[in-house]
């Protein structure tokens, strides 16, 4: 399928369906109130980018991010919150044009850094990130179970 | 993070052959190019070959080629195939007996291995092929963009002195 049959569009309200059973599809995690809040967030801030690509009309992936800043003692970054990519479209190239696009967007807004964080056993997400040119960077995030409230 | 000879080798062979796809590269080029012994490097290439990972032909207008995907194969399986018990996420051993501490520093060390293992299993030949390249662009920009603001500062001081 030639590049220019995928369409890369900013997501509207009816695509959010498609997300979340894309999303669910890829985690096993049905989260309807959450991307409808992705949404309403990254789609109607300047700061921020939630957009879809598009296959004969069907969506076949998404990505969602935004611009944050001094969180953490960081510069304003462009974060990459989610990317997913449909199993029946992958290989298309679709993961690398949305992830083109959100850089460019990054770029237009003056952002000098792309951030983003995955489970460190996804190794085929981390892969996809470092073959566009991410890298580890100086951050490491550290984190800790906590007792119930009925045990704490 | 140490890694034996023939190991270091097999990951500057294999990602010199995959930055020169469809080529044929002499065993005689790559031992000049990393400075290694042709003895060494046969070793090497016969390891490669054996893994299908390369094809190494005799003769005149012989040498060594990579054949697999260079996107799907990663360090980790360069690693695996030279470094004996090599595993980032083996459970050491430990006596029932022993004392709590060392369970916390085998979480440790754990730890650190669980994240080289990570890297090295995200990293694939194609990556670091195309990550060297962006870095020679880079690399090139900036020069370039340094030698325009020299000639900017130049341009500047010969109008300045003629204007003296």
């Amino acid at each position: 399928m030639a590049a220019e049959q995928i369409t890369i569009e900013p997501a509207k309200v009816e695509d959010i369906q498609s997300v979340i059973d894309l999303d669910e599809a890829i985690t096993g995690s049905a989260k309807s109130e959450y991307w409808y809040n992705i949404y309403n967030r990254q789609s109607l801030q300047s700061n921020g980018i939630f957009l879809v690509a598009r296959v004969d009309d069907a969506v076949a992936g998404y990505i969602t991010g935004n611009i944050r800043t001094w969180e953490f003692g960081s510069p304003p970054a462009g974060w990459i919150h989610a990317i997913g990519v449909n199993d029946t479209y992958r290989k298309l190239g679709i993961g690398t044009l949305l992830f083109e696009r959100i850089k460019a967007f990054f770029i237009e807004s003056d952002t000098a850094t792309i951030r983003t964080m995955l489970h460190i056993d996804d190794h085929l997400l981390m892969s996809f990130f470092r073959f566009q040119g991410l890298s580890a960077g100086p951050f490491i995030e550290l984190d800790m179970t906590l007792p119930s409230n009925e045990m704490a | 993070m140490r890694l034996n000879q023939a190991t270091q080798y097999a990951i500057w062979v294999t990602v010199h052959l995959v930055s020169r796809p469809g080529e044929q590269v002499s065993a005689g080029d790559l031992a000049d190019l990393f400075g290694i012994s042709q003895h060494h490097l046969a070793k090497v290439i016969r390891s490669l070959a054996f893994a299908r990972l390369v094809t190494s032909t005799r003769g005149p207008g012989g040498g060594c080629q990579f054949i697999a995907d260079p996107k799907r194969v990663t360090l980790f399986d360069i690693i695996s195939l030279f470094e004996d018990n090599w595993s980032g996420d083996r459970p050491r051993a430990q006596k029932p007996d022993s004392p709590p501490t060392l369970a916390e520093v085998s979480r440790v060390l754990s730890e650190i291995d669980r994240i080289t293992l990570a890297t090295l299993r995200s990293i694939t030949l194609q990556t670091i092929v195309n990550n060297t390249e962006r870095r020679s662009i880079q690399h090139n920009v900036a020069d370039s963009a340094a030698g325009n603001a020299n000639g900017a500062a130049r341009a500047t001081n010969t109008v300045t002195d003629g204007d003296t």
